[in-house]
């Protein structure tokens, strides 16, 4: 698949610390992909110098195949973590104008932004000023205008912060319908509930460093454990007695006749296997094998990288 | 390019439409108008006539006419004073003061050719105003004046000539390279140029201020990152600095616009047709008329506000409006380019003040010497000060009206566009760094390295 965005070798230094340490990214076009990281990891560094807001120490970034320059701006479209708007400022004026800044002519911008006032049913608030609006009502606006200009690759950074659970899945859905329209997402959070649910491919970043990419479902399939739940009715003894030498009895709850125990496979050994061996002493009501959530192996991943007693004190 | 037109644009129309623009767009002209209009025309008010009883038991200000024997008075009267001689005692006339019309007792004692002048005394209702006052005092002291000289025999025309040809004013006349004279006037020159320094000082001050807030604003409503994926830190800041620079430009334009209609509308109404020719006769006649002998002339009050404001005609006014403008702007988008860095450094209003006294310093400084240079304008502190870009706004308007050569001019200039340019440059360099930065407070060390941060 042809990479959207290549960022290579990347370093980003100030004074006193290193925000990026020769970090390397490739976005896959019309993919969702998910930047994570523990807070103060770099990847605020990492989305300011994709919008060329900062500039690498070194390392190159490319841009559908081309060095990023200013002219890319206008197919780059920008939600910060921490956004606002001019809050006396009315929010059509102030949408038309932010529109301008990404280089779309006064007309165009005042049509388009009318059609997605119309999807959002909020012409009404057209000649409102900022302050007047709620939280949530804000960020829609600020949803809007990031994705006036229909850019080619859309950098949001935790892009459900202050919508209610409705409005959430509203802006999820957009992202989706942009997606299959061709827009590229970058996508920065730290709901890894949503990280499974959107991610077609994730970075992880700790500590400046990038510590994990590729496909959220390899990973995770690269992450399993060989472990297996099994649900069953039975003797939890004889149950154990069973596993023989295939696996090593791990998690396990009983609820009168009711069981529910996690098994470790030893290597070389096949889930058939281990079935056949508790077949005879157990009723089983599901067998399946545990894949870790991204939530585990953020935290894996990341505490293996950090050991104890050496937090991380730098500020973003 | 487009865009910083685009910043521009925005910041113009969002504090135009203000209403607080408008209210001192409108404002402004009023009090400016007032502040001219009121005096002159407080002064040309015919004030009610003024009905004093004089009590004169030493008879120099009046006589018994050998007519009908009753006393006439002497002392010359005018359309606001009015003296009656009524032949009453001191302790009568006190007594029945309210039962009577007269706005005020005039008390001459009996000794007063033997030091009885001190015993002159006005007994009013209400108090008289300084006009009066100082007619009934300058006309009697020169009665007095008279007759001392009449009982020693000295003639008086001995004494009014003497004294009209060693009065004079000393006449100060700028002879310029082209040879032609230009009468100046010290009084208006400190006067003029104190006026432009302190609103130069004001007006910098003001937008200056105008332009911190509004990034201390974009900061604080973490709008400036969404702007910034846009165009660069450089372009925001220039374009809000040129935006409020021409607001206050549009502002400076509507004054002088509004100031001249009003005072013109009130020279044609409320001084009643009292044009500048009017005034500068009658300041002719005021200087003649300050002699003491000049006594013809008595009838002609003297006022200050009417003979300076003459004066404003001798002064190269649109000179003056051109460099005021010039240096408005230039001093300005120097001063703002660090107001600006200093609104990116902090997080709120509070942390501003370490950062303000440094950079208000050589404003408030080059106002305090503003006084030495009037004293001595072509001296070489007034030199220097009005080279150096951060004093060169303030000392140079106090300079001006004295008259500065070309190349001076031509100098200061150059060196405050190249100061502006340099502190704008410094200034960009610390606002890139400082309007992404939160949450941390900034010394001036941390300021230092931000100079040298790479892109």
């Amino acid at each position: 698949m042809p990479s959207i965005l290549s960022a290579q070798n990347i370093v980003k230094r100030y004074a006193a610390h290193t925000a990026l340490d020769n970090v390397s990214l490739e976005i896959p076009a019309q993919s969702i992909f998910g930047l994570l990281g523990p807070n103060g990891a770099g990847k605020t560094s990492l989305i300011r110098i994709i919008n060329q807001i900062t500039g690498p120490d070194s390392g190159t970034v490319l841009f559908e195949g081309q060095k990023l320059s200013p002219h890319h701006i206008e197919n780059i479209g920008y939600l910060p973590e921490e956004r606002g708007l001019y809050k006396k400022m009315e929010v059509g004026e102030q949408a038309l104008y932010l529109a301008q800044l990404k280089g779309m002519p006064k007309a165009e911008a005042k049509k388009k932004l009318k059609q997605w006032f119309d999807k959002f049913d909020m012409n009404a608030w057209w000649n409102k000023k900022v302050e007047e609006l709620s939280k949530g009502m804000q960020q829609k606006v600020q949803f809007i205008v990031t994705v006036l200009h229909e850019p080619k690759l859309l950098i949001l950074d935790e892009p459900f912060s202050g919508f209610d659970p409705i409005n959430a899945n509203l802006i999820k859905n957009e992202i989706l319908s942009l997606k299959e329209k061709g827009s590229t997402i970058l996508f920065s959070t730290h709901n890894m509930g949503s990280v499974e649910e959107l991610c077609d491919h994730i970075a992880l970043i700790n500590r400046s460093k990038k510590i994990l990419d590729g496909p959220v479902k390899e990973i995770r399939k690269n992450h399993k454990s060989n472990t297996y739940e099994i649900e069953f009715s039975g003797n939890m003894m004889g149950f154990t007695n069973s596993l023989w030498t295939f696996g090593k009895l791990g998690e396990h709850k009983m609820d009168g006749e009711y069981c529910k125990a996690q098994v470790v496979l030893t290597p070389g050994t096949t889930a058939n296997q281990l079935l056949e061996s508790i077949l005879p002493v157990a009723q089983i009501y599901s067998f399946r094998e545990i894949i870790p959530s991204m939530n585990d192996i953020f935290i894996s991943k990341v505490n293996a990288e950090n050991p104890l007693g050496t937090k991380s004190n730098f500020t973003e | 390019m487009n865009k910083i037109l685009l910043i521009i644009k925005r910041e113009y129309l969002s504090r135009v439409r203000k209403k607080s623009f408008i209210l001192m767009t409108i404002l402004g002209p009023v009090l400016m108008a007032g502040i001219l209009v009121v005096p002159i025309w407080l002064s040309l008010q015919k004030s009610e006539k003024q009905k004093i009883e004089v009590v004169d038991e030493s008879y120099q200000f009046s006589y018994i006419s050998s007519k009908d024997g009753l006393r006439k008075g002497l002392i010359p009267e005018n359309e606001s004073v009015h003296f009656d001689y009524p032949e009453i005692k001191i302790e009568d006339a006190r007594a029945g003061f309210y039962d009577t019309d007269y706005d005020a007792i005039l008390y001459v004692p009996r000794n007063l050719l033997n030091g009885g002048q001190l015993g002159i005394s006005l007994f009013y209702k209400k108090q008289l105003s300084n006009s009066v006052q100082e007619h009934i005092r300058t006309n009697m002291s020169k009665m007095i004046y008279e007759v001392m000289l009449a009982q020693n025999k000295v003639d008086m025309n001995v004494i009014k000539d003497a004294k009209d040809k060693s009065t004079f004013e000393l006449k100060t006349i700028q002879l310029d390279e082209t040879g032609k004279d230009k009468e100046t006037n010290t009084a208006v020159n400190v006067g003029i140029g104190f006026a432009c320094a302190i609103a130069i000082y004001f007006l910098i001050f003001f937008y200056g201020a105008q332009v911190m807030r509004g990034v201390m604003e974009e900061k604080t409503s973490r709008i400036v990152e969404v702007i910034l994926s846009s165009v660069k830190p450089f372009q925001l800041m220039m374009g809000k600095i040129i935006g409020v620079a021409m607001v206050g430009l549009t502002q400076f334009i509507l004054w002088v616009i509004l100031t001249t209609s009003i005072y013109s509308i009130a020279a044609a109404t409320v001084l009643k047709g009292m044009d500048i020719k009017r005034v500068q006769q009658k300041e002719e006649v005021i200087r003649i008329s300050q002699d003491l002998n000049a006594s013809q002339m008595g009838k002609i009050e003297h006022n200050p506000v009417v003979e300076l404001w003459s004066k404003f005609e001798n002064v190269n006014m649109p000179e003056i409006l051109i460099c005021f403008v010039l240096y408005f702007l230039a001093g300005y988008l120097l001063y703002s380019a660090l107001f600006a860095a200093i609104g990116s450094a902090v997080d709120n209003e509070a942390e501003t003040n370490q950062f303000m006294l440094p950079v208000t310093i050589p404003l408030v400084f080059s106002f305090m010497i503003a006084q030495f240079v009037t004293q001595d304008p072509q001296g070489s502190l007034a030199f220097w000060f009005s080279m150096i870009p951060l004093t060169s706004p303030v000392v140079m308007m106090v300079r001006l009206p004295f008259g500065v050569p070309m190349w001076e001019l031509a100098l200061s200039v150059s060196l405050l566009i190249g100061g502006f340019i340099a502190t704008t440059w410094l200034a960009g360099r610390i606002y890139r760094t400082g309007i992404l930065m939160y949450g941390k407070k900034v010394s001036w060390k941390e300021l230092g390295k931000w100079l040298f941060y790479k892109g």
